[in-house]
């Protein structure tokens, strides 16, 4: 298919995008690496009357370390957060995920921002933001709003960004000693969505793991911080933590694969990534 | 052949060399000519509007709003269209009691799939296209739809076509020997269900078509992505009332086929009568969605099959009822029993058993049509008996290679019949067995298999014997009534400064033909590979013949190019030596020269005997005429088909915690009698492998239970993918056959043929101590985790 008809502006200053954005209300869509919306264009499964290009307002991307975060420009692509020293250093579970997303030519398109403000609950990104405890950096015309990655994925393809509000960074807390970190997926083919996916950090103690935090992705309508499995693994191990899992998850049966083979899969993943992070191999 | 040589023997012999491909580099360097490749003025786009429920009466179509879109040339409908193309049934003489329903370009009154196409708009460009297409409305009254093959026999069903009285397509039923007595006597018996998911071939181009009338030449010029330009030529001319001649058919690059190009599809059949209706240029292009609902879909069967074996583990007999849904209509005009057919045909092909008794029943449904596709019906009758087999070699304890050289048909025992009374020239599948078993190291990797059980890890290792129709003769299609060429024609023409032209009536569809066609016309006429251009795919400038499917293209056009070559050859010497007063006999042409036959050295070039045949004949002795150009055409007579064989291993470790399996090796040794180009025939094995693993693992159309199909996307249809795919070891025996001189039998088909019984095999292999065994393909994790009892 082809996409239909749609107008298109190239702002060169974010208050400019905003404007737009502003003016245009719900006709107007940001585009960032364009690897979903592009897509979507030409399925016709969305029609914008006005396309806002993000990629030449300069300052939306690049990664620098600040203030007990790493801050990352939502225009930052999947590429450069692969590549880049201070993820590998300091967000080795991002750096760990970045691989699993797409196909290269994709990733060198694709965007940080752009994945986390779609919020598909089978990326990436969003789990290790949740994972994390990252906070996104919004800017509206009113001004700049942070809100913390756990009140921002709110349902399928939801997120807290209002209207003519754009995602400009993401903050990362540095991590704190101890910390360890485990991601695993599985997929049928490399750079499919998962079918199940894991993204967990935790701090490692003498005896175990506390300050657990079990994101995962693929298997509900957003990526989900499974609470009770994150204290069962803190309090009592994995055994306890798979039990616990049950509740904190609910697959629905999809064309791909049934329900219960999701929550098998994430019950396997959660040993798996757990397992590590306890041995200190992530 | 003079001189006693063969010509794997001659000098300048190319053959069984893996001499480079003269289209690659044009290729690579984005200079193809593929359909929406092709410039012409005027040109108009059309897209089409495509039923969005499976079965549907057409009450009214309100188009008035659409035809007044920006940029829109013409909406047009079923019946609108069918006063200019005529419609269609696709039945063969042949398959006896198939039957279909006239089928139209353009669906009038009902609609009978989601995705069948029931109005078209022709507009400036595509997306103008697409957006009337968006403003007409269609009431549509929904009728019950047959989407489950497993009841569209059931009384209560209702028939899609209410004039055959049921949705029974076609069926065929066979005994031979005393299949009763086998299984009574024997010792063991084993059963199973075997289910092959519908899936279907994902060209990298998509189909496309460009058709263009010139009312003032009076002739319709199509560019097509096709695979049988002169059958398309037939038919665009019978259904459209236009005299042959009137229709030229050119399929220059084509972005792969597989089998899906070689069919008629209603949407192209719209555009070129669209094309005659407006009067301009119009193109279809299928995108990606569109194809998943309206190219063909191939395979969803569902065989129960039984083996009766003796004591020792000589298989008694084979047992098998076939079922298989084909969408609402067989298509045309091949048709789609053959895949059922060649089912019947092909089970158990490889063994000595003298008992079988098969039932195959095609069944009419409102899913997408399906037809032939790469490896028709192969897979599935590999599956039935490989999978038997190792059920068989398991409950008797017999190893599966043991089970296999125990009881193929000796190789000294051909000519023969295979049981379903197929007629096989020469088969390997002792010597290919055993090369395979020594190529994989089987005992060392049985030795590994059982110390990694030991530890946990759950290895599998499978094996797949199979045999390929190839080459095949009228009787696939032509006795039928199909007006489908049999025979192929190489026409070659040496020019001045001593290069030739060879003109093949086989098509090129990626997979090399042209380079095939190139090697043997050079080798045949003694003119360097660099001075050979092959022209091929155009109805007006080809000799006339079927194209490239059913693994034809080498076997039957490079022994029509041989035979035209040989022909030049002995042309251009008798020219030669009436110049040289030498007696031709004497003479030959190596590397572009005519040189003396015996010593090599040469007596002039073949440059200066055509500077002298084209611009100085008046020099030549007088009586003598150059026929520089030359026609062979050569279709095989003495058998039906050339049968092939071949035999697959697949290693694989079963992760039995998430049932994800991992493909460690794969390997094929496959009997195509010659091999012509042994680099071309080692990756059509290699990618027919990966197709078949594609099916075996991965592809499926899902369709629910209204018949939508649910994962028709590049996101949701798994095609597979290099990253998971194994390394595939490929070696061959050769088993030339006697029906041409060149001796090559078909390649193209192999590997898909014998990869799903393979892997599907080595799964069942890793999990057999586990208790679990899979028999549905695709084969996926959720499939494994449920026989494991895990989910």
């Amino acid at each position: 298919m082809k996409a239909p008809e749609v107008a298109y502006a190239c702002p060169s200053t974010l208050d400019e995008a905003l404007t737009l954005l502003s003016r245009h209300g719900d006709e107007a869509r940001p585009l960032a690496g364009g690897q979903s919306l592009v897509t979507a264009l030409n399925m016709r499964l969305a029609a914008p009357a006005l396309l806002v290009d993000l990629n030449r307002i300069p300052d939306l991307a690049g990664i620098t370390r600040r203030d007990g975060v790493v801050r990352v420009g939502a225009m930052t692509r999947h590429r450069d957060l692969g590549a880049s020293d201070l993820v590998r250093d300091h967000l080795p579970l991002v750096a760990a995920a970045v691989p699993h997303i797409a196909h290269p030519a994709i990733r060198n398109r694709g965007t940080l921002g752009g994945s986390v403000a779609l919020g598909d609950p089978a990326a990436e990104l969003p789990a290790c933001c949740l994972a994390l405890g990252a906070t996104m950096v919004l800017r509206g015309q009113g001004g700049e709003r942070r809100v913390p990655a756990d009140a921002f994925f709110l349902g399928l393809y939801a997120t807290a960004i209002a209207p003519a509000e754009i995602l400009v960074a993401i903050e990362f807390p540095l991590p704190e000693p101890g910390a360890v970190w485990g991601f695993q997926e599985l997929a049928r083919r490399h750079g499919d969505y998962a079918l199940a996916g894991l993204a967990a950090t935790a701090r490692r103690r003498e005896r175990g793991l506390d300050a657990v935090r079990l994101v995962f992705f693929g298997v509900g309508d957003r990526p989900v911080l499974a609470r009770g499995a994150s204290a069962a693994l803190a309090g009592a191990g994995i055994r306890a933590a798979q039990a616990a899992l049950d509740a904190d998850i609910d697959p629905p049966d999809d064309v791909a694969v049934k329900g219960r083979t999701r929550r098998h899969l994430a019950r396997v993943l959660l040993g798996r990534v757990a397992g590590g992070m306890l041995e200190g191999a992530p | 052949m003079s001189g006693g040589l063969t010509f794997l023997d001659r000098p300048n012999s190319y053959i069984g060399r893996s001499v480079p491909r003269p289209n690659a580099r044009r290729l690579l360097e984005g200079r193809g000519t593929f359909v929406d490749d092709v410039a012409v003025p005027r040109l108009a786009h059309v897209a089409f509007l495509r039923s969005p429920v499976a079965h549907a009466r057409i009450a009214a179509l309100h188009t008035a709003a659409a035809s007044a879109m920006p940029g829109v040339l013409a909406v047009v409908d079923g019946p609108a269209l069918a006063r200019v193309c005529a419609p269609w049934v696709g039945v063969l003489g042949h398959f006896k009691g198939l039957r279909s329903a006239p089928q139209h370009a353009l669906a009038v009154d009902r609609v009978t799939w989601v995705g069948e196409p029931f109005c078209a708009v022709v507009a400036r460009s595509r997306p103008e296209a697409e957006d009337a297409l968006a403003a007409i409305r269609a009431d549509l009254e929904p009728l019950p739809a047959v989407v489950d093959m497993e009841t569209a026999l059931d009384p209560g069903t209702p028939p899609i076509h209410p004039e055959l009285g049921d949705n029974l397509a076609f069926e065929r039923r066979l005994e031979v020997g005393d299949v009763e007595g086998a299984f009574r006597d024997a010792a063991l018996v084993v059963e199973e269900t075997f289910g092959f998911g519908r899936h279907t071939g994902v060209c990298l181009e998509p189909r496309a078509i460009l058709a263009d009338w010139n009312a003032a030449d009076g002739l319709l010029t199509v560019h097509h992505s096709f695979q049988a330009p002169h059958m398309m030529q037939d038919i665009l001319a019978k259904h459209l009332a236009l005299p042959e001649g009137a229709v030229r058919v050119i399929c220059r690059d084509v972005g792969g086929s597989f089998g899906i190009k070689v069919h008629i599809y209603p949407d192209e059949m719209a555009t070129c009568a669209l094309a005659l209706m407006l009067r301009r240029p119009v193109k279809f292009v299928a995108d990606r969605l569109e194809s998943f609902t309206s190219d063909i879909h191939a395979r969803d069967h569902r065989v129960t099959a039984r083996m009766a074996f003796s004591a020792e583990g000589d298989i008694l007999a084979l047992d098998m009822d076939d079922l298989t849904g084909i969408g609402p209509y067989s298509v045309y005009p091949r048709t789609s029993a053959v895949e059922a057919n060649q089912v019947v045909n092909l089970t158990g092909g490889p063994y000595r058993h003298g008992a079988y008794r098969a039932r195959a029943r095609v069944v009419l449904q409102n899913k997408a049509p399906t037809c032939q596709y790469r490896a028709v019906g192969h897979p599935i009758a590999t599956m039935v008996a490989e999978g038997l087999l190792d059920l068989g070699a398991a409950r008797l304890g017999l190893d599966p290679a043991a089970i296999r050289l125990r009881n193929v048909i000796p190789d000294d025992a051909y000519p023969c019949a295979g049981v379903s009374g197929i007629r096989l020239e020469k088969l390997s599948h002792q010597a290919a067995l055993a090369k395979l078993l020594a190529m994989m190291d089987y005992d060392a990797l049985r030795a590994e298999q059982a110390a990694l059980r030991r530890e946990g890890v759950h290895r599998g290792i499978g094996l797949s014997v199979f045999i390929e129709i190839t080459n095949p003769s009228a009787a696939f299609y032509g006795v039928g009534g199909a007006r489908i060429s049999a025979q192929d024609g190489c026409t070659i023409r040496l020019d001045p400064q001593g290069g030739v032209v060879a003109a093949i009536s086989v098509t090129e569809q990626g997979q090399g033909t042209e380079a095939v066609i190139a090697q043997v016309v050079a080798t045949a006429t003694g003119v360097p590979l660099g001075m050979v251009r092959v022209v091929s795919g155009d109805t007006q400038a080809t000799p006339y013949g079927g194209g490239t499917w059913a693994s034809r293209g080498a076997g039957i056009g490079g022994e029509a190019a041989w035979q035209a070559g040989k022909a030049l050859r002995a042309n251009v010497t008798a020219v030669a030596a009436a110049i040289l007063q030498a007696r031709a006999e004497t003479l030959d042409i190596r590397e572009g020269a005519i040189v003396d036959a015996a010593t090599g050295v040469e007596r002039m070039s073949l440059a200066e005997l055509g500077r002298i045949a084209y611009f100085r004949p008046d020099t030549l002795p007088a009586g003598v005429q150059p026929e520089f150009v030359v026609t062979r055409h050569y279709v095989p007579k003495d058998y039906p088909f050339a049968f092939t064989n071949g035999v697959q291993a697949s290693s694989v470790e079963v992760d039995v915690e998430t049932g994800f399996v991992r493909l460690l090796g794969h390997w094929c040794v496959e009997d195509c009698g010659t091999v012509l180009n042994p680099l071309l025939v080692d990756e059509q094995i290699r990618g027919g492998i990966v197709q078949g693993l594609g099916g075996a693992l991965f592809e499926h159309c899902l369709y629910d239970s209204e018949g939508q199909l649910l994962n028709g996307s590049m996101a949701d249809y798994l095609v597979p993918m290099a990253g998971e795919m194994p390394d595939i070891a490929v070696a061959h025996v050769v088993s030339a056959t006697a029906s041409s001189e060149i001796g090559a039998k078909g390649a193209g088909e192999a590997g898909t043929a014998g990869a799903p019984a393979a892997v599907v095999n080595a799964i069942n292999d890793a999990l057999r101590p586990l208790g679990a065994r899979v028999s549905r393909q695709p084969v996926t994790p959720e499939t494994i985790l449920e026989a494991l009892g895990a989910i």
